[in-house]
């Protein structure tokens, strides 16, 4: 990798912009070239009638906007992507807590349990949803099949689990969560394992039982981390379309779209690509405003 | 000695909450591997006890996955795709993190910081603008639309964790190589990178999940099946209409899963150090 | 205020290897500032968490106050520690530090001002009770971590090095104001310190720790005088003690007490030929290193210090007379290494 510079002079720590400049340059090229052009572009079709084999593209103003405010389907979608986003993390973070505290002493069949634990995250997004598509299968599924055997149904009044749509939505909640707790929970490690040791034996000593030493001190203590953690699963689980793709494909009756999953269906399969930029467009602002509240109350909770 | 009821009920609950958990989060593997050896007619029974074979167990399954399928072709294409997209985010964000750690002060930090924030803009946004450029690039339908597009959400993660890593290593340790004789660059090749193989791994594994995991990109930008990469090529091609190969399906994701599963167990701590320097100013 | 005790307590971390503390068994007294010094690895600290309840004995007991506490939590001890980190919590101002121990023992909270401004006022920190431990400078955590020790006045207190972690102009303050904290409040405390400067100073007695088994436990002046075993003679004393090994006996003699002849009163003493290597000039007193001609010791190096108002002309490369006096000799057992009774000059 010889890059060519000017002859900088580095003394002890001294800046050397020019270096700098020519080794992020790259990376911030390539950011502006597939992110940021291609936002504008995202922006530019949102106002047009883009379709996708379009030669031809008009400004259309507000028009998509519109239709798509006035068009239930969007509501709803627009709805289930907070529900299930927030529901989800809910229940990522409080899971990942319990488990990253368990995990945190070494015992016997520790290296185990983590290796089982971490499959969901990572197997493929498409390939474990697949899976849970087969054990939550209307008719055959291993679940029912258990409760049937526990006689809480009867194999003719079992849940159609992803047939009906609160179940459908649950399920989907359920397969974002499978996913995420492992990642989380590492995540979670991290942060309780940056934590000196004798803290925890101070509290102990001043008298603070397990849940006060949990509660006032370790919990404060992770809170950066945490929030890391309620973060990229916020973003991974907001910005999803592959989960509601292939487990309900947005059904039954569009009661499970989300934004990501109605903006693909809308823009590549009914081919308008316009209103699938405008759909997708949505997401931004929530995602900002969350990654703002974020730093506020990282950079407020500063511990070192 | 009395006995210690707290004690006691605190090692139940610790057992009790890895079990569940274990058992939540492993179970539909554990399911994925007792699909794969089933026949089919042992699947599609409703009263068969789907825990136990109650035909004999068979190869065929896979058999139809390696041989009538284009599974292994996915395999590579998806292999070939992570490398080489590993390989330009390490040249993209390594370079790029250490000049904003120690090269350009208090803005270079906020443009880390700026740079962080694209993550925000996801796939599912940048997919349908992007599905044109790649078209009108020529790139469409083929692997090397993914090669050219995939970095986009692997270097801004890694930028932001390569920075947390540099940080955390003292400037004296520079100082000394370029004392010594080596320019700034050559401190950073020879001195600073060697050190910072916790946190580069951690790029490496996590970037080539993220590869792996991808799932919109690859569905828009790549139509003929010899080019999929596995995680699209299965859902979509493994199902025929409305009929679901699920056997075959299932030993697929359980065959693609295992080897990322294993390279994330060889290296967890590694990765969770990594991480929790990146991550935990 | 309560007497601490140990009993044969032994502390084993892996199955057949020597354990970190063999066989320790001490009594504290009552109110007094007792101070557990050696090297690193000796088990002193690790004696110390035992009696804080954070580390379980393999075997033996431990006792606070006459009652055995090995199967009591730290909690319900009634102790308190200082951390060599000091361990603050940094989430927590400094009020919300010293007002912890109240809360977690369910303090009624109209009381917690009270105290906690009691505690501070004692280690002069009043001012400081709205800042975040970041904040502060080393010497004003240590002032913080002691009020969080002090505030619920605990029957014992129990300090980890904590002067280890300031630099050393603070620690000879920070020293005093340990001491002065202690003339004031009076509670039985242990201090952990690898440094024998600080034992001597700070302790009412001090026990010398060496792999985990007790060499001695003493006044500063009966460890510093009467060395049990060589550990001691050479650990305490800087410079340490000259020995001199024979075929039975080892001989001991400190510097301080190795003078030239015309210098040592009396008698009854032993005289050398001692050869100067080199001195040190600090000032209050110099350091001659040089070996004793003659014999069989020409190798080892021998050390004599003379204080600043002793004549001068001692310098490197001379050689001259120098004694020690019979009463300031020390005689250990060559094979136990263990003090035993005098031997009359020769020795072989």
């Amino acid at each position: 990798m010889a890059v060519k510079l000017a002859k900088v002079k580095s003394v002890g720590s001294a800046q050397s912009p020019l270096l700098g400049a020519a080794m992020f340059s790259p990376a911030v090229l390539y950011i502006l070239l597939i992110i940021g052009a291609p936002f504008v572009l995202a922006v530019f079709y949102a106002f047009s009638d883009a379709r996708i084999a379009s030669t031809e593209i008009h400004y259309v103003g507000l028009e998509n906007f519109r239709s798509i405010l006035q068009s239930p389907g969007f509501r709803q979608a627009l709805q289930n992507s907070i529900v299930f986003t927030v529901v989800a993390v809910a229940i990522v973070v409080i899971c990942s807590t319990m488990l990253s505290l368990a995990l945190e002493e070494p015992f016997w069949g520790r290296g185990l349990v983590r290796f089982l634990i971490l499959l969901p995250f990572v197997a493929p997004v498409s390939l474990g949803t697949i899976g849970w598509k087969w054990i939550l299968d209307s008719i055959y599924s291993v679940i029912t099949w258990v409760l049937v055997q526990m006689h809480f149904f009867t194999p003719f009044n079992a849940p159609m689990w992803l047939g009906e749509p609160r179940l459908a939505m649950g399920s989907v909640i359920c397969v974002h969560c499978w996913r995420l707790i492992p990642f989380a929970t590492v995540v979670m490690l991290a942060g309780s394992g940056a934590i000196p040791r004798e803290i925890p034996e101070a509290a102990s000593i001043d008298g603070a039982g397990f849940w006060r030493t949990l509660f006032q001190i370790k919990i404060p203590m992770m809170l950066p981390i945490i929030l890391v953690a309620v973060l990229f699963s916020t973003v991974f689980t907001f910005t999803d379309m592959t989960v509601v793709f292939i487990l309900t494909a947005g059904g039954p009756f569009d009661s499970t779209q989300t934004l990501p999953s109605l903006a693909f269906a809308t823009g590549i399969q009914g081919s308008d690509l316009a209103a699938g930029a405008a759909i997708s467009l949505f997401l931004v602002p929530v995602l900002v405003a969350v990654a703002f509240f974020m730093l506020r109350v990282a950079s407020r909770a500063e511990v070192t | 000695m009395p006995v210690n009821w707290r004690k006691i009920g605190g090692r139940l609950a610790h057992v009790l909450i890895l079990l569940v958990f274990t058992v939540l989060l492993a179970f539909p593997f554990f399911w994925m591997l007792i699909a794969t050896f089933k026949q089919n007619l042992d699947m599609y029974k409703m009263d068969n006890n789907p825990f136990l074979f109650n035909l004999p167990p068979t190869l065929e399954n896979l058999r139809f996955l390696f041989q009538e399928t284009l599974y292994i072709r996915w395999l590579g294409n998806t292999a070939l795709v992570g490398v080489l997209v590993v390989a330009l985010t390490l040249l993209l964000a390594v370079p790029a993190a250490y000049a904003l750690t120690r090269l350009t002060g208090r803005w270079g930090e906020r443009l880390g910081i700026l740079i962080f924030l694209t993550y925000l803009v996801p796939p599912t946004l940048l997919f349908i603008p992007l599905s044109r450029v790649v078209a009108i690039l020529g790139l469409q339908d083929t692997i090397w639309a993914l090669v050219v597009v995939y970095p986009s959400f692997t270097v801004p993660f890694s930028i932001w964790l390569l920075m947390g890593f540099f940080k955390s290593i003292p400037k004296e340790l520079e100082d000394a190589a370029m004392v010594d004789g080596l320019t700034r660059f050559g401190a950073f090749l020879k001195m600073v990178i060697p050190i910072s193989t916790s946190g580069i791994l951690t790029v490496v594994i996590f970037s080539f999940t993220l590869v792996t995991q991808e799932f919109v990109y690859a569905l828009t930008f790549i139509s003929p099946v010899s080019q999929q990469m596995v995680g699209v090529g299965i859902p979509i091609f493994l199902v025929r209409g409305d009929v679901y190969y699920w056997s075959s399906l299932m030993a697929a994701c359980l065959i693609a899963s295992l080897p990322i599963a294993l390279l994330y167990n060889t290296f967890l701590d590694k990765f969770i150090a990594g991480f929790t320097v990146g991550a935990v100013k | 205020m309560a007497v601490v005790e140990t009993r044969n307590v032994t502390k084993v971390f892996k199955e057949g290897e020597l354990g970190a503390v063999n066989n320790v068994s001490l009594v504290t007294h009552e109110g007094e500032f007792l101070v557990f010094l050696g090297p690193s690895g000796s088990g002193k600290t690790t004696l110390l968490r035992m009696i804080a309840g954070l580390e379980t004995p393999t075997a033996g007991e431990i006792l606070i106050g006459g009652r055995v506490v090995n199967n009591l939590t730290p909690r319900e001890r009634r102790i308190a520690m200082v951390f060599q980190s000091y361990a603050l919590y940094p989430h927590l101002s400094v009020y919300k530090n010293i007002a912890f121990p109240l809360k977690a023992q369910n303090v009624p909270k109209a009381q917690h001002r009270q105290k906690v401004e009691w505690a501070a006022g004692l280690l002069g920190i009043g001012r400081l009770l709205d800042r975040k431990p970041r904040e502060l400078s080393g010497g004003e955590r240590q002032r913080v971590a002691l009020a969080r020790a002090i505030v619920r006045e605990p029957a014992v207190f129990l300090l980890d090095e904590p002067l280890s972690n300031l630099d050393a102009k603070l620690r000879a303050s920070a020293r005093e104001e340990l001491e002065q904290f202690h003339k004031n409040v009076g509670t039985t405390t242990i201090y952990v310190t690898h440094d024998q400067v600080e034992a001597m100073a700070m302790g009412d007695r001090v026990v010398v720790l060496h792999q985990g088994t007790v060499r001695q436990i003493g006044t500063p002046k009966e460890v510093y005088e009467d060395p049990a075993d060589t550990f001691v003679a050479t650990f305490l004393g800087s410079p340490p003690m000259n020995l001199l090994e024979f075929s039975d006996i080892i001989v001991g003699f400190r510097p301080e007490g190795f003078l030239p002849s015309d210098l040592v009163p009396g008698s009854k003493q032993v005289t050398f030929r001692y050869r100067i290597k080199y001195v040190e000039y600090l000032g209050a007193e110099r350091v001659l290193y040089g070996n004793i001609e003659g014999g069989s010791f020409e190798s080892k190096e021998i050390i004599s210090r003379l204080s600043w108002n002793m004549p001068s002309g001692y310098e490197a490369g001379a050689v001259h007379d120098f004694s020690v006096a019979e009463s300031d000799l020390r005689f250990f057992d060559r094979k136990t290494e263990k003090r035993t009774h005098p031997k009359p000059y020769p020795w072989q």
